[in-house]
């Protein structure tokens, strides 16, 4: 029955979640009309993808109803969502790889299932929807072939073939160059004209270019509704964190300081085996903050593994302060004064099950926290309580497993032992992913304080504005290879977007 | 206060996981046609009937104990040494053939020398699993039990050809007794427990000791609990994998040669038992570590020694015991799940502690 009506309302009332010791959601009350696109802004950990959870039937609501067209509803699976015509795109694409477009998308359509799968009618479907939506996307590539952009185009086309007519975006753009940013948001734009949205969003530009209604999340809570015309971003930034929010750049002077970091002609291997790093080219001096910019997937991970001994390089040099450190095990890197931000700060820059006075010895535990391999506990523990006043790690204790953490607190935990370590160097892997504005200007002050200190700094990044706040200089990296290096003061955004997309002037 | 309860809930888990156990095991029971109320209170009651009895729980409770310690610091390092059973009788091997060796030497050396010997043959079986696995990436699921038959064949030929007591006419295949100077002696006359439940006391404070107090410790249950994190953090994981092999096998190797020395006298068929694999369940019930490895292994140690007993006083198969264990270990499985569920940690804190905690 219900998947013809037409969604004229969907309204959230007192909707309350509460995860162990959390209250993800509370009391929260909101509603979208036909045809409206509702922007979804808060920090992290505010809830907001929870409670889109919520409304998919993912997870049930301890408290609250949910009203369809002023009819209460409640939804025990995703498939009782799509039966209202509600789809959402996840922030992690849920793609199978190696299967075609076409492939995965009848995957989800299970009336085209009978003894075999009706590929032609799902074929069908895609042209349908493609050339009514304007989602360009080729039925017979295959997922692994194609670009992050391409994927998220996927996921939209696979949603609508299910009969989407209420669209939730999970972080649409997180992931996109600025180019198909811009794409995305002129097609989700044309979209609204048929079709309600809720898109979640960090980024504020995106909300004011698409959203009609905003409503911001905080600590679960509502705390401001309102229609996007009436505010500007930066007032918006405000309700979002509760406080102005000072944003940190890099005003200081040039530095003249020696090259210390000296990357020539590396060429790396990726896990599948092709050259991730193709002649990569790149030095960084002393007190000075090179950003890297590139869509990830394009050498980064391994760029950040190879300099610190994690990844075998195949030739090529990395010469630190003088010396030639590729292929040193990842000790002798740390033991030349390396520090390092890794990209995946819960499985890589932690051990969560240890407790965060565990991790802070995590690259000392031979050095000054034990003689003759017993452990000095007491010092541990004092210095573990130290560091976790100094940097702001917010847990009631330092003998908390440091995988219960929330992301901006592993990553202080993360930085609280690499800074404290006195670094010469530091390699820092998107640090802000999927951090709140609070949490990145804090981390983005410890960069900056530490580069006055005259430690050279590699940021690597896709996030143009942090890359643009806080570097010296700015290169960027396509396919294994860097495009171009530039003072920070010649970037812009369109500058930047255009060589991550692999379109070099010089050439 | 917070520990408090993490503690009840995980002891009521177990409790409620082997009282699980009794009931399926109570079926079963039932089926061989045996009184269960009979069964269980020999089962229960039999070890602390006399101190006899109570020895021979203990003595059994010696090779467990020793055996989960070592398995205890492999799975804590990151793998999954279930070849104890063969590092067991590579121990007894050696510890028998250097037994004879050493005979003239006094006693305080020659024990000493006999145990070693048993650690280090125990210790090179767990090195071959563990170098497969740090170079070769070898899973070690695949290489100890194939080995487990290697050593088995091993020892069978051993007993039969090498070590053969030259006394015995009927070719029985065992080995001669052991020199008086290397035999551990009995604690109390008339009761099996012997010296080596020392050993095993020592033990455990030594793996308590190395694995969470020294910076070795440390970095094998890093390298257990994350293997990146633990390689981005400049940790040798290859290194500690092969020595967290090595004490695990040392430490099968040393309860082999422990229970020759105390226990059996000799080498013969079947001494190992299923002992290392029980080792396993005891590691995994005393929740790798050595403060609950003891009172697992002495859990154990009753439920080995009801084999004994129910055979001699009821119709039930021996057998049965071994189903039991069987049913443990599934359970054990499932608490684990249940153990790693903060949601249900939290739901019971609620229902039972939340009164005193507002």
């Amino acid at each position: 029955m219900p998947n013809n009506t037409v969604i004229e309302e969907l309204r959230l009332e007192h909707i309350t979640k509460r995860f162990p010791g959390v209250l993800a959601c509370d009391d929260i009350s909101l509603s979208v009309g036909k045809h409206e696109v509702l922007a979804l802004v808060g920090e992290n950990g505010a809830g907001k993808t929870t409670l889109m959870n919520i409304v998919m039937g993912l997870y049930q609501a301890d408290e609250g109803s949910m009203f369809i067209n002023g009819e209460k509803v409640s939804f025990k699976s995703p498939n009782d969502a799509f039966a209202y015509g509600i789809g959402m795109v996840h922030q992690q694409y849920m793609l199978v790889p190696n299967m075609t477009v076409l492939e995965n998308i009848a995957l989800g359509m299970k009336d085209s299932w009978h003894f075999t799968v009706d590929l032609s009618s799902v074929r069908k479907r895609i042209e349908e929807i493609s050339d009514h939506y304007g989602l360009k996307v080729d039925p017979d590539a295959f997922v692994w072939q194609l670009s992050v952009g391409e994927q998220q185009r996927v996921e939209l086309v696979k949603t609508l073939c299910l009969g989407a007519k209420f669209l939730i975006l999970d972080e649409p753009t997180s992931a996109l160059t600025p180019q198909e940013t811009d794409e995305l948001i002129v097609l989700l734009k044309n979209m609204s004209r048929e079709l309600s949205i809720i898109f979640i969003s960090h980024k504020l530009n995106e909300v004011k270019a698409l959203s009609d209604k905003v409503s911001i999340l905080r600590h679960g809570r509502v705390v401001f509704n309102g229609r996007t015309a009436d505010y500007s971003p930066s007032e918006i930034a405000a309700l979002m964190t509760g406080h102005e929010v000072e944003i940190a750049s890099n005003n200081s002077e040039k530095t003249k300081g020696k090259d210390v970091l000296v990357i020539e002609n590396l060429v790396v291997k990726s896990d599948r085996g092709f050259n991730a790093l193709d002649g990569f080219n790149l030095t960084v001096k002393e007190g000075e903050i090179v950003g890297l910019a590139g869509v990830s997937g394009n050498g980064q991970r391994e760029l950040a593994e190879a300099i610190n001994g994690i990844r075998k390089t195949e030739s090529g040099k990395i010469i630190f302060y003088g010396e030639e450190i590729q292929n040193l095990t990842p000790n002798g890197v740390i033991k030349k004064g390396m520090g390092y931000i890794p990209e995946e700060r819960n499985t890589e820059g932690i051990v969560p099950s240890m407790s965060i006075k565990e991790n802070i010895i995590l690259k000392d535990s031979d050095g000054r926290f034990s003689s003759h391999h017993i452990l000095k506990n007491k010092e541990i523990e004092k210095y573990a309580s130290t560091l976790r006043e100094s940097y702001d790690i917010r847990s009631p204790h330092i003998f908390v497993a440091a995988g219960s953490l929330s992301g901006g607190n592993i990553q202080k935990v993360i930085l609280a032992r690499e800074i404290d370590r006195n670094p010469k160097f530091l390699v820092c892997v998107y640090p802000i992913r999927g951090l709140d504005m609070g949490a990145a200007e804090f981390i983005h002050r410890l960069l900056l304080d530490l580069r006055n200190k005259g430690v050279g700094i590699l940021l690597i990044s896709e996030e143009l504005e942090e890359i643009m706040n806080l570097s010296d200089r700015i290169a960027v990296i396509f396919k294994g290879k860097n495009q171009k290096m530039m003072d920070a003061k010649e970037a812009t955004t369109d500058k930047l977007g255009i060589l991550m997309a692999g379109v070099n002037d010089e050439d | 206060m917070k520990i408090n309860h993490k503690i009840i809930f995980k002891v009521s888990v177990i409790l409620a996981a082997v009282l699980v156990a009794l009931l399926v095991g109570a079926i079963m029971i039932l089926a061989t046609g045996e009184s269960v109320f009979k069964t269980y209170s020999i089962i229960i009651t039999m070890p602390f009937s006399n101190f006899r009895t109570f020895s021979e729980v203990l003595v059994r409770m010696i090779p467990l104990t020793i055996i989960a310690l070592g398995i205890c610091v492999s799975s804590r390092c990151g793998i999954n040494n279930i070849g104890a059973e063969g590092q067991m009788a590579m121990g007894i091997i050696a510890t028998t053939a250097v037994a004879f060796v050493v005979a003239p030497l006094p006693r305080f050396i020659a024990i000493p020398i006999a145990v070693l010997v048993g650690a280090i043959a125990g210790g090179i079986w767990g090195f071959i699993p563990g170098i497969l696995k740090a170079k070769l990436d070898v899973s070690e699921l695949l290489s100890t039990v194939m080995l487990n038959y290697a050593a088995a064949q091993f020892y069978a030929f051993m007993i039969r050809v090498p070590l053969i007591d030259p006394n015995e006419k009927t070719g029985t295949p065992m080995s001669a007794r052991l020199p008086e100077s290397t035999v551990l002696h009995k604690l109390f006359k008339g009761a099996a427990v012997h010296q080596g439940i020392f050993l095993a006391l020592v033990l455990a404070l030594i793996v308590y000791i190395l694995l969470w107090k020294t910076s070795w410790g440390y970095k094998m249950r890093a390298s257990g609990a994350r293997q990146r994190a633990a390689k981005y953090g400049g940790i040798n994981v290859s290194k500690y994998l092969i020595i967290a092999m090595i004490i695990s096998g040392a430490c099968a190797g040393m309860a082999g040669s422990v229970e020759l020395m105390g226990n059996q006298g000799r080498a013969m068929e079947g001494i190992t038992g299923g002992y290392g694999f029980s080792g396993i369940v005891v590691a995994l019930f005393g929740g790798l570590h050595p403060a609950g490895i003891i009172p697992a292994a002495f859990f154990f140690g009753i439920l080995l020694y009801a084999q004994v007993n129910l055979q001699i006083l009821t119709s039930v198969p021996p057998n049965l015991v071994e189903a039991l264990q069987g049913l443990i270990i599934l359970i054990i499985v499932a608490v684990q799940m249940i153990l790693s569920n903060q949601y249900l940690e939290e739901k019971f804190r609620k229902k039972f502690f939340s009164k005193k905690e507002a």
